[in-house]
């Protein structure tokens, strides 16, 4: 089986729009949670999120770009650009041949619906904007990218809510590894808030009015968030040879399904995906430093992540480091396992552990080493990411420092 | 209409609520019985409080993460119903 490495990475999230910031508000321990701003905020019972703000899509489109490019797929593009940017690589000849995009989406152009529905249903419109599907389909990021890097391997977009990302990053490393790719671009996209995302999340009763604070017995919810990572996957001789800088190596992925309720997690299902993880990494669960939690801030989820956490590594549980950045740049759904796994890469590549804001209250029942409130230097050299997705539907990746 | 009767309209409504989400029939649905005693999970939990809020125009504080954080009560039929009708008597009111 061949190696994979990442030898590319970029975003946008509510803390930045790069990742070197993004690693300063991880180590700074920094809240991207804000006041939302958009249309009819005061008819939602839930007014904060983890927006990305102060962005100009003018600024990095032009107009007929705009037109074509919900604010997924411009989130999408702009990470793509510093990840494709940072890797060195150009596609042609055989190498685009090789090279494709799997990206990860639950809500996909859910502005442009939202837009569009509001047109003709609120302000009684008869004609949309020619260009509405082409803009809302889930799958259209992932094209937006091939097209413009000129990928014409396999590639297409994943839906598993919460866990798209990871699910799609999973087979990214995948293709790689088995040969069926040589460059893979990957991660995931999301962008939820308008006032129709907002409204359908506050149906299920699970949101925060406040704060995100997981793992903290005080934890009211979740948090929404929106934004993109996207990182580059490639072969790790194709990346020695051409002298890349490589940032980690992907070693194991395992994904798993509860087969139980439709939004209750599973400790059992979240703790087969860790150690499929780690079976398929050919690792001990001695090994692993670090784990990214899924860490969503609501009761069912920490607990029970917590639980399968000491299911699957046993007495080690207590000698590791969890910690969920959900905390302070929120639950990006589809996109939220891409933007974690940025944390993850600081951890290996940088020895700096991003902390679990927001966390005021020790609760028995996650009585792990959260990494509080402060990041922390630490060494490590394997670590894990989790998600967790409605549905039952696990994905955890496993990556080392090369 | 009399307060007794306007009570009881609430109650039944709230009975016949609890009993659609449970699949039960109306008689079915004691007052003391918890939620859990009907069979109904957190989602139907949530389903219910969404059909009560529509039923009677009001709106529940309810967060499925600290059900006990809100001061309506969800621990009996008889306490939902007291619950709803408080909240009509403040929000109507």
């Amino acid at each position: 089986m061949r190696r994979v490495v990442i030898t590319g990475q970029g975003t946008i999230n509510a803390l930045a729009d790069t990742v070197a910031g993004t690693f300063e508000a991880f180590r700074e321990g920094r809240c991207g949670i804000g006041p939302l701003e958009m249309r009819d905020v005061d008819r939602l019972a839930i007014q904060i999120g983890g927006q990305v703000k102060g962005y100009d899509p003018h600024a990095e489109f032009n107009r007929q770009e705009i037109s074509l490019y919900d604010r997924f797929t411009q989130f999408t593009l702009h990470a793509a650009r510093e990840a494709i940017g940072q890797s060195g690589l150009t596609f042609e000849g055989a190498l685009a041949a090789d090279s494709g995009v799997i990206l990860g989406t639950s809500g996909g152009g859910l502005n442009t619906q939202d837009e569009n529905y509001r047109a003709v249903y609120e302000e009684g419109k008869n004609r949309v904007h020619p260009f509405v599907v082409p803009k809302l389909m889930n799958n259209a990021a992932t094209s937006h990218v091939s097209m413009r890097y000129n990928l014409k391997g396999p590639s297409f977009t994943v839906a598993t809510a919460c866990a798209s990302s990871n699910h799609a990053m999973g087979q990214a490393f995948q293709f790689i590894r088995s040969g069926m790719a040589t460059v893979m671009i990957t991660g995931g996209s999301e962008s939820m808030l308008c006032f129709g995302g907002v409204k359908a999340w506050e149906g299920l009763r699970v949101m925060s009015k406040d704060a995100c604070r997981p793992f903290s017995a005080n934890r009211n919810g979740m948090v929404q968030g929106e934004g993109a990572a996207i990182f580059v996957m490639e072969e790790y001789d194709h990346a020695r040879k051409r002298g890349a800088e490589i940032l980690a190596e992907v070693v194991g992925f395992a994904m798993t399904s509860d087969a139980s309720d439709i939004v209750m997690p599973s400790r059992q299902g979240a703790a087969r995906a860790m150690t499929g993880a780690l079976r398929d990494a050919r690792l001990n669960a001695s090994d692993v430093g670090y784990i990214n939690a899924h860490g969503t801030g609501t009761a069912a989820n920490d607990k029970t992540e917590c639980a399968a956490v000491s299911d699957a590594f046993g007495a080690h549980a207590d000698d590791l480091m969890i910690s969920s950045t959900k905390s302070m740049h929120g639950h990006v759904i589809g996109g939220t396992g891409a933007i974690e796994l940025l944390a993850c890469i600081m951890a290996l590549r940088e020895a700096v552990i991003a902390p679990t804001i927001g966390y005021e209250e020790p609760d028995p029942e996650c009585a792990l080493d959260v990494v509080p409130n402060e990041a922390r230097e630490a060494s490590v050299d394997t670590v894990l990411s989790n998600a967790f997705a409605f549905g039952g539907l696990n994905a955890v990746l496993a990556l080392q420092a090369v | 209409m009399g307060d007794d009767t306007m009570t009881s309209a609430v109650r039944d409504k709230v009975i016949a609520l609890i009993a659609e989400q449970a699949m039960l029939p109306v008689g079915d649905v004691r007052a003391d019985a918890s939620m859990a005693d009907l069979g109904i999970d957190s989602l139907g939990l949530v389903e219910s409080i969404f059909a009560i809020e529509e039923a009677f125009d009001i709106s529940v504080p309810f967060n499925a993460n600290e059900p006990s954080a809100s001061d309506f009560d969800i621990s009996t039929v008889a306490s939902v119903v007291a619950g709803v009708e408080k909240l009509i008597a403040e929000q109507k009111g």
